[in-house]
């Protein structure tokens, strides 16, 4: 059981703090705030005890979910739990952020109120919960029609902060009661999460690919969705079907509430979204990836005669260039030496599909010798592919029984996620 | 930081008398009250304040008026305010009970269950005799929702007066409602009765309530799952029937989507089947897709949780996630304590399959940006090299070509431990750390180089002339430790090359002596100059004790644990809680190497351990009956374990016998001390206390070599050892003495136990 839920800011404000059971004071909020700033960065800060009160948090957002207890519970409930606190905070203030959490604390409020009881947690559906959440959501940013034309621009949550959201489906799933007509949007994102390590020569050492089917929900209500997968999709290694187009993954699970009648036939997910944001299916792929990894890295490393250290980077977008809609200008470019964490950080806005970019870096090492070479590396890749997804999964069709009478905006949206991309050197 | 934590303790608290008395005033101003908007603005305000720690208590009664208000939104806020504040305020909060208990007759379910709840949570003295009514009226009302609230009401009430005695009604009611069609009620139930009877050990698990609850799980959601299969932890089936009735009804949830459901069903799975071992290797075999899905979630927090317990299952099933290795490779944008956690684990499950792609890996992150995460790594494949250990050596050797001081510290320090228990490696060692003494800085380096120096210093040439720069810099040496290696070390190589060391030894032992101030390496200083005037033969026979010590290595190594040691700790928070330092994991195994990586004073505990061994070789000496000591034993050359297999199964049986002594309480490091005395050379145990134990002895004597298998455990009696003695060439003599040896020791290690 949970004795009290908080959420601070990075800098340690109290964004919301809520008893459950009068065990502990509020000071615990300063105990923890203490002593997750004052952890060495090699300790799991994830659990940690202080006078048989245990803190358990999660960091998102920049936000700090904390959930204290003086049980011994499971570690998987409670981390589940303040994930799907953080979650649930998303489909209804539209973001996750400081900004958002202290627009709608009294939302936030009304939620926890909700979802736990003397610590025991009671619900976190959706659809029950909407019926008790009565304050409506301050949204930061207005929905507007614009953002609906870069809905490309998925803005799945990455660990990279620099990859930007789109505006498009961070919208509270509640929002004023008087537009009906937008409201009524579905939004079935592929997001593949892709880590790569690709050895000094070349050479492919490991792929995996973590992928999975969100569906985001507006309709107030909807009986069913059918989502139809690749006809050619196959799980697990032996069931190669035919040659060349198989879409394969090794393993894949479903959300609890997916019917899975014709999905061995027809490969046809069925469900009965409710509102906000749930992951319909997660599915993941190693080693046997059907296409050649996105990028290559072609890079050298040298000693110049003033010992320079010269690092030159040929990098290579090997997807087909209409996978790409950009423009193929010249992309801007930026590079910067990070002297605290002993990196170069080379950004490209854009890279289109069968272009190619090269950069040399000459770099002023003091003491530099032979052996500092074997130093240098690796190169870390950061990147969102929009429209391309690894594993080759396509939805071929999204319909909803029965047939609503305003047909409502479905947006089905692929990208794919550099979880970690890294060149050895 | 700093500021933040200013910002919200001080600053607006030196002007919060102001806002409250702002406050108070919106509060009881007629024009906002009729406003709906405007005062539930300024009671928003007040929530806000609240939050940050302001004292909002003096508006206890303008709150109190507010909360009568028809807006549903109004009254959560107004209840929340109350709950905070009643402690403080009892009196005041009596006039809010009145609102409170109307709504409980509201006819819309929500406002009922809401009233209800919040009286529940006001938590001051007195109030039990107020809730007693709504909350009994609740337990039967016809929503769900109200009931729920009510269920838990019936702990909140029992913990507000813990003293009183326990409604037998009420408990009687929340058996019954086990049977509430909602399955919330149902969870709520068990909740509050486990609190209710915490005394008398909670709810109790009986075998109807059981079955009821295992029907029900497809009912609940993921949450109620995870708390129901917990307290089903508590029912033991009657026979082996039922169980496999319940472990077939359960396995379904093992390879469920939700973690918490997966974990909780395991922990259950393997405390049920706990009698049966190959039940529970089962279920873990097929959780092993789930628990790897974890260990990759996008939620960094449930991957940490995930790894922990994919430790605690390599602890029994080392070989259960081998093929997944790469599941375990670090991804750079990861945390440190994930990194660190995969290490180790990449550690465990390194094989014959996998190993060079492991140590590759390993390898890379050897020279990452962060020393600590580079040390690290560099201790993984120094564990590794424990195995493999040309592999591991060759990687190591070449790190030293960077020439940065972390990363040198951290392979002289692996070489250290490589070289006690690998003594093939020792030549390979001795050459690569020519050059280390200008890097290492640190005292943990310098230690293990000084060490290395010492002890083999008859292999490097330049031992001498590195360990002098050392003492001609002792005036500045900070690290009592590095002056204690220092002494011992330099008196070793005094015993192997005296002519170029005797001068500077002198110098060493004067310094310690005369100008040191630390009392401990002065008594050290003294303790070695004494013991130099007994004469060289005397030094030899203290400090000279074996260079390496191969077996150790397969002590320290994984024997596989009994699921059961760490089942009842699987899906809590044991295996997740940063008491056992992640660092500490992977520098040493902890106590079964005395000279392992750690800071705590562990170096000068080898010639402790030689003083030690060397009191104790002389009491058992003396105990030895005359037959024993006639003939000798000799603990080379040495066998590896595969040489050791070979033979054990080429040799047929020479004799069984059982000797009259227990298993040996004593951990396997004393064991083993004990043994080399008497020149026996203990090749593996099982852990202490496991049943069968085990052991596998071997000594070489008069040209013949024996081979012993200690065995106590079922089937044998409890306090008898069943010796299985193999030799070639047989040698009755030997063998006998042999025998009697073993049993001295092993008795002469009971009785010190006890």
């Amino acid at each position: 059981m949970i004795s009290q839920v908080f959420i601070l800011s990075s800098k340690g404000d109290h964004l919301i703090y809520k008893d459950f059971r009068g065990e502990a004071t509020t000071d615990a909020i300063n105990v923890f705030y203490q002593m997750v700033t004052a952890l060495p960065g090699d300790q799991p800060p994830v659990v940690m005890t202080r006078e048989g009160l245990h803190f358990i948090h999660i960091r998102q957002g920049g936000l700090y979910c904390v959930a204290t207890t003086t049980t011994n519970a499971s570690p998987f409930t409670i981390i589940e739990f303040l994930n799907r606190l953080a979650a649930l905070i998303k489909d209804y203030c539209g973001s996750l952020s400081e900004k958002s959490v202290r627009m709608n604390f009294a939302l936030i409020y009304e939620m926890l109120d909700e979802m736990l009881d003397y610590g025991y947690i009671q619900t976190t559906s959706t659809d029950i919960l909407k019926n008790f959440i009565q304050t409506e959501a301050v949204s930061s940013k207005p929905f507007s029609l614009f953002d609906l034309s870069n809905v490309g621009l998925f803005g799945a949550e990455t660990q990279q902060s620099r990859v930007t959201p789109s505006a498009s489906a961070s919208r509270p799933i509640m929002s004023s009661r008087g537009d009906q007509v937008r409201k009524n949007e579905i939004f079935v994102d592929v997001v593949e999460r892709l880590t790569v390590v690709i050895g000094a020569n070349g050479v492919l050492m490991k792929v995996d690919i973590q992928g999975e089917i969100k569906v985001k929900c507006y309709l107030p209500t909807c009986s069913e969705m059918r989502i139809g997968l690749n006809e050619e999709f196959s799980v697990g290694k032996s069931q190669q079907r035919g040659y060349g187009a198989a879409v394969r993954v090794d393993e894949c699970n479903f959300h609890q509430a997916v019917r899975l009648d014709e999905f061995d036939s027809y490969r046809i997910l069925k469900i009965c979204p409710s509102q906000g944001e749930q992951t319909v299916m997660q599915y993941q792929l190693c080693d046997d990836l059907p296409s050649a990894p996105p990028f290559q890295l072609f890079p050298t490393v040298e000693r110049d005669k003033s010992d320079r250290l010269l690092i030159y980077l040929k990098l290579r977008c090997d997807l087909p260039p209409k996978s790409m809609s950009q423009e193929l200008s010249s992309p801007d470019q930026r590079a910067e030496l990070q002297p605290s964490s002993k990196a170069v950080h080379w950004e490209i806005s854009r890279f289109p599909g069968g272009a190619q970019l090269s950069a040399l870096f000459k770099l002023e090492v003091p003491g530099l010798s032979a052996a500092s070479l074997l130093e240098v590396g690796p190169v870390s890749m950061s990147f969102e592919l929009p429209k391309h997804t690894c594993t080759g999964l396509q939805i071929r069709f999204l319909r909803l029984t029965p047939v609503q009478p305003n047909p409502s905006p479905r947006w089905v949206r692929y990208v794919t996620h550099s979880d970690s991309y890294t060149i050895r050197i | 930081m700093t500021w933040g934590r200013v910002s919200v303790g001080e600053m607006p608290y030196l002007g919060s008398e102001e806002t409250v008395k702002e406050l108070k005033r919106a509060l009881s101003n007629p024009n906002v009250q009729s406003d709906r908007l405007r005062y539930r603005n300024v009671i928003l305000r007040v929530i806000r304040f609240m939050t940050q720690g302001l004292d909002m208590s003096p508006l206890f009664m303008e709150m109190v008026k507010a909360g009568a208000s028809v807006d549903i939104v109004q009254k959560k806020l107004v209840y929340l305010y109350m709950c905070t504040y009643a402690k403080l305020k009892p009196d005041l909060t009596l006039l809010a009970i009145n609102t409170l208990r109307k709504d409980c007759a509201d006819p819309n379910p929500m406002v009922r269950g809401l009233a209800l709840r919040n009286m529940c949570n006001l938590r001051m003295p007195g109030i039990t005799e107020y809730i007693q009514q709504p909350v009994l009226t609740g337990l039967r009302d016809k929503a769900s929702y109200v009931r729920r609230v009510a269920v838990l009401g019936c702990a909140k009430m029992r913990n507000l007066q813990p003293d009183a005695e326990i409604d037998g009604t009420v408990v009687n009611e929340l058996y019954g409602l086990l049977r509430d069609p909602d399955p919330v009620v149902m969870v709520n139930c068990l909740r509050a009765l486990e609190e209710i009877l915490k005394a008398e050990g909670g709810v109790v698990i009986n075998k109807p309530i059981a079955h009821h609850l295992l029907n029900r799980l497809k009912d609940l959601d993921a949450w109620g799952q995870s708390e129901t299969l917990g307290f089903l932890l508590r029912y033991r089936p009657r026979d082996d029937t039922e169980l496999f009735d319940i472990l077939n009804l359960l396995d379904g949830h093992l390879q469920g989507g939700d973690s918490a459901v997966t974990a909780a069903t395991l922990r259950l799975f393997l405390q049920l089947a706990s009698g049966h071992p190959t039940v529970q290797a089962d279920a873990l075999v097929r959780a092993r897709g789930p628990l790897l899905a974890t260990c990759t979630a996008s939620s960094r927090e449930l991957r940490f949780t995930g790894l922990c317990h994919v430790q605690r299952v390599l602890r029994s099933l080392p070989a259960q996630f081998s093929p997944d290795y790469k599941k375990f490779f670090c991804s750079y944008s990861e945390p440190g304590y994930i990194k660190f956690r995969k290490m180790e684990i990449l550690v465990e499950l390194v094989n014959d399959d996998n190993v060079v792609l492991v140590l590759e890996e390993l390898q890379a992150y050897c020279t990452d940006v962060s020393p600590e995460l580079a040390q690290a790594a560099i201790f993984a494949v120094g564990r590794i090299g424990r195995t493999y250990s040309e592999r591991g050596l060759a990687i190591l050797t070449g790190l030293l070509g960077l020439r940065q001081e972390h990363i040198t510290s951290a392979v002289v320090q692996t070489f250290r431990d490589l070289v006690w228990l690998c003594p093939q490696s020792t030549a390979c060692v001795c050459q690569a750390i020519a050059g280390c003494e200008e890097i290492i800085q640190d005292s943990d380096g310098k230690q293990a180089l000084i060490w290395l120096l010492g002890m083999h210093g008859d292999q490097i040439s330049g031992a001498p002339y590195i360990l002098e720069d050392y003492i001609d810099s002792l005036k500045t040496e900070l690290s009592t430790l590095v002056k204690l290696e220092l002494l011992t070390a330099m008196t070793r190589l005094f015993l192997s090359r005296p002519a170029e060391t005797q001068d500077m030894l002198g110098r060493l032992l004067h310094f310690c002596i005369e100008e040191e101030t630390d009392m401990c390496v002065r008594d050290r200083a003294l303790f070695y100059h004494r013991l130099l005037r007994c004469g060289v033969e005397e030094t030899r026979q203290v400090l000279g004790g074996p260079k390496s010590d191969p077996s150790l290595g397969l002590i320290a190594g994984r024997p596989e644990e009994p699921i059961n040691n760490w089942a009842a700790h699987f899906n809590t928070l044991e295996p997740v809680s940063s008491s056992g330092s992640v660092v500490a994991g992977i520098g040493c195994d902890g106590a079964a190497l005395p000279t392992l990586g750690g800071s705590d004073g562990t170096t000068h505990s080898a010639a402790n351990c030689t003083l030690a061994v060397q009191e104790a070789s002389e009491d058992l000496c003396s105990g030895l009956p005359e037959e024993a000591t006639s003939f000798s034993l000799t603990l080379g050359p040495a066998l590896t374990p595969e040489a050791f297999e070979k033979l054990w199964l080429e040799l047929e049986t020479f004799q069984t016998v059982s000797l009259p002594c227990s298993e040996p309480s004593s951990q396997p490091e004393t064991l083993q001390a004990a043994l080399q005395l008497v020149q026996i050379q203990a090749l593996a145990f099982s852990r202490p206390g496991s049943v069968p134990w085990k052991a596998y002895l071997y000594a070489h004597g008069s040209e013949t070599i024996i081979l012993a298998e200690l065995l106590c455990g079922p089937g044998s009696d409890e306090d008898r050892l069943l010796v299985t003695v193999k030799q070639e060439p047989r040698d009755e003599k030997v063998q006998r003495g042999f025998l009697s040896v073993l049993e001295t020791v092993l008795q002469t290690l009971v009785s010190d136990a006890t």
